[in-house]
């Protein structure tokens, strides 16, 4: 898709995203045939369907992960992987609510060898994490990130992860984007029974075999050559 | 209001390696035990079996058999001038917190440490003179010799099904073996493991440059096999999903495996779970301890379990902080020098290199917990002079993959970007074609270095949470340069496409990433009540009847994983109870 569509401020949310499914499909079409073996065709658009995201952090969250994630002859963009599924549901899931993390204060910042300090549960940092991201984007471009271009796109990303953007107001930049990180490659790489990795693109891009129950033969008539790349999902095996 | 409930001969706190090891050999001995375990009761058949357990991000990202930071936790510093926080989440290690503890989800490495442990200072001292350890360097000997630990040794690999190579058997070097380990009576009970590619050519090149490779041993049984207690153990699957995880076949030499279901099989054993012990008891005159106070986590019923011998077996530093917060031994006091409990707190180090190769498909996906090789040349080496190197302690250099699974390892050349279709290209490309060349580092006890209770933050049971200050040394960052220039050494003569380098850690230890699960010490064996909290039966000075059985007994932390002497320390201490204690009560050794 073209940076002018993608920056239209006109567009709405919905026409963007019907438009970014067909060009995902027409891309698919023109992949070399050597990727189209690896990767299968993708299966019809799944309407996204939100449990914890709202409106703007839906269109957040697609927008970062089909930039992080862009479509090519390796895999279906960000979206077409279901990686916006997989932060959604981490979110609205346990973990996101907090499961397992220690929040007694009094909260101090402390050093970075102390690791993360803030009294927020991850639903809550990514929540105000998108909100300062935007303000930095209508501050900086006039548009929030979901808006901008593909070159703005990538400075905002760019400035998130050396520590150049600060937030006027709200968490700490470096935590938040620590953890957008973490969730867009996690719902690459984790099983699909989580959300993301849809037809287990993650893992046909990189030749990871999944879920598969034994290697006791394989570890002498596999050395140094390559195993078929056919991923087995938790699913497939149940 | 608290239940008091009918007194037993022993009470066991945490059922792990050491916990379960005591149990069976307690409770076939004839004492009535009831072991109290804070987490539940997980079986193969239940819980890890496929395909279920192959979940990356279940396990190794969510922490499901680990310890929940939400009700207990600990605060963490660099040193005693700056505020301790809390561990909000878990991150550099990872205890366990089911029945089976941290041995349900450890790959399995099983190494005996030898006399230039446990008589440490007094080797140094002997080549070196004293001068050559540094003033806050709190090492000291052990109190135990590897001759007396030879016979636990054996009964643990034995026990554990450790697959592996003899490299001295009575004092014979044996070809393929470590030729630097002490002597051993016998072989492993199992062959080594099959050699992956990354083991093969890390072999191949230590070798050309004149070090002594051997296979890793390591608790993955190498062909299907049954202990001499009967447990059956299968074959190993090598199915790249080891460490942090339950293994499916049986193949992982794991507590609930090799020795709980002995211990449940006894009429004499209780196991209790949900069972959170939050206080050891003491009678009025200090000099005994009377039985454990823990809650049921189910109902939040509190009970005092009455017994003639208290075993503390949780994880290391449980231990340490039930010896704390019930008030048993003197506590550590770094600017003083005095005190023991807390004291000696070790980690360890380490120095990685990753090479990438063009032509090689490593699979990463593919191999056991310990299908690695390994070369002790400058670990246990006593003939390595450290001499002009300035350090003390050593590292061993390995090759091989141990769960490398893709959330996780997606090995790219520095410099590549983190998102996007470059980064894509590079992790697609890269991912078979890399392999790793590690070093891990022992870390010598310093003053600075240890365990109390934290002044402000509380766990669900309102206890002060145990604080942890820990930092690197000179001696550690001196070691690790020397173990970053080994690793590129060995690397570069691989003559690999790209690599990236092997730097040591000189910055402050943090509690994030994950590092190691070896920490060490805060109840340290010795050999008088001045300098630790432990005779050499891992019996407390203070109270005779109380024993504190695990890594916290290690008065510093070698190279070596430590189960191997955690293992054999177990069944030492479960012979010295048997055969001594039970029948004259008392003192084991002269204070």
């Amino acid at each position: 898709m073209s940076d002018a569509k993608m920056s239209d401020p006109n567009l709405a949310r919905r026409d963007f995203l019907k438009g970014a499914a067909l060009g995902g499909a027409a891309a698919s079409t023109a992949l070399p045939q050597a990727a189209t073996a690896q990767q299968p065709a993708p299966p019809a658009p799944v309407p996204a369907a939100y449990a914890f995201l709202n409106t703007r952090e839906a269109a957040f969250v697609e927008a970062l992960v089909d930039h992080m994630v862009p479509a090519d002859n390796l895999t279906p963009k960000g979206t077409d992987v279901g990686l916006n599924i997989y932060i959604d549901r981490a979110l609205a899931g346990a973990w996101g609510k907090g499961d397992r993390l220690y929040m007694q204060g009094p909260w101090k910042t402390g050093t970075p060898s102390q690791g993360y300090q803030l009294p927020l549960t991850p639903s809550q940092l990514y929540r105000a994490g998108i909100e300062a991201t935007n303000a930095f984007c209508v501050k900086t471009y006039a548009k929030p990130f979901d808006r901008l271009d593909e070159k703005q796109r990538e400075e905002v990303l760019l400035g998130l992860s050396t520590g150049k953007i600060k937030f006027d107001n709200g968490p700490p930049a470096g935590p938040f984007w620590t953890m957008v990180y973490q969730t867009v490659m996690e719902g690459m790489f984790s099983d699909p029974i989580h959300g993301g990795n849809r037809n287990k693109a993650g893992w046909r891009m990189i030749g990871f075999p999944g879920a598969i129950a034994v290697h006791r033969d394989n570890v002498e008539k596999y050395r140094d050559k390559v195993f078929p790349n056919d991923p087995t999902s938790i699913s497939d095996m149940s | 209001m608290v239940t008091k409930l009918k007194e037993v001969d022993a009470v066991i706190v945490g059922l792990g390696w050491t916990g379960g090891i005591l149990a069976k050999e307690l409770a076939e001995a004839g004492m009535k035990v009831v072991a109290l375990e804070r987490g539940q009761m997980r079986t193969t058949a239940n819980d890890y079996s496929v395909p279920n357990i192959r979940d990356e991000l279940r396990y190794v990202i969510r922490h499901d058999l680990m310890m929940d930071t939400a009700r207990d936790t600990l605060t963490v510093r660099n040193n005693p001038g700056q505020e301790a926080l809390p561990m909000r989440r878990l991150g550099s290690f990872l205890p366990g917190d089911v029945v089976g503890g941290s041995g349900v989800h450890w790959s399995g490495h099983t190494w005996r440490w030898t006399d230039m442990e446990f008589k440490v200072r007094s080797m140094y001292e002997e080549r070196y003179g004293k001068n050559f350890i540094p003033g806050d360097m709190t090492i000291q000997d052990w109190g135990i010799t590897y001759a007396e630990l030879e016979p636990f040794y054996d009964r643990f690999e034995y026990t554990a099904a450790i697959s592996g190579k003899a490299g001295n058997i009575k004092g014979q070097i044996q070809a393929g073996g470590n030729p630097f380990e002490a002597p051993r009576a016998r072989d492993y009970p199992l062959p080594p493991l099959t050699p992956i590619l990354a083991s093969t050519m890390f072999d191949k090149a230590a070798k050309d440059a004149g070090y002594h490779p051997f296979p890793r041993p390591s608790a993955n049984a190498s062909r299907a096999y049954t202990n001499p207690d009967g447990a059956k153990f299968g074959a190993c699957q090598y199915c790249g999903y080891c460490q942090r995880f339950g293994c499916e076949a049986n193949a992982k030499g794991s507590p609930h495996v090799a020795v709980i279901p002995f211990a449940m099989k006894s009429p004499n054993f209780e196991l209790r779970t949900s069972s959170w012990a939050t206080k050891v008891l003491k009678d009025s005159t200090g000099k005994k301890v009377t039985g454990v106070a823990y809650t049921n986590v189910l109902t939040g019923e509190e009970f005092e379990q009455p017994a003639g011998v208290v075993l503390l077996c949780a994880y290391v530093l449980n231990n340490v902080h039930l010896m704390l917060t019930s008030g048993i031994g003197a506590p550590y006091d770094p600017a003083a020098g005095t005190g023991v409990v807390g004291k000696n707190y070790c980690y360890q180090t380490g120095a990685g290199a990753t090479l990438f190769f063009e032509d090689r498909h490593f699979n990463p996906f593919m191999n056991a917990g310990g299908s690695n090789y390994t070369m002790d040349d400058f670990n246990i080496n006593w003939s390595f002079d450290r001499g002009p190197h300035g350090f003390l302690g050593g590292y061993n250099v390995g090759a091989g993959f141990n769960t490398a699974l893709p959330i996780g390892y997606r090995p790219v050349p520095q410099g590549t970007p983190q998102w996007g279709k470059a980064w894509k290209q590079a992790t697609a490309k890269h991912y078979q074609m890399a392999m790793n060349i590690g070093a891990s580092g022992s870390v010598m006890a310093n003053r600075a270095n240890f365990l109390d209770l934290d002044p402000t933050y509380k766990n669900a049971f309102g206890q002060p949470l145990m604080r942890m200050t820990f930092d690197y040394k000179d001696n550690e960052h001196k070691m690790g340069r020397h173990a970053a220039d080994t690793v590129n050494r060995i690397a570069r003569s691989m003559n690999p496409t790209a690599m990236n380098a092997a730097t040591a850690r000189t910055d402050p230890w943090t509690v994030v990433p994950y590092q190691s699960t070896h920490n060490t010490g805060g109840a340290i064996m010795g050999t008088n009540p001045r300098e630790s909290a432990l005779n050499k039966y891992l019996q407390s000075w203070d109270c005779h009847n109380l024993f504190v059985v695990g890594a916290n007994a290690f008065a510093h932390n070698a190279s070596y994983n430590p189960t191997g002497p955690v293992g054999a320390l177990a069944y030492w201490t479960a012979d010295a109870i048997k055969n001594r204690y039970i029948k004259n009560p008392g003192p084991l050794a002269p204070a």
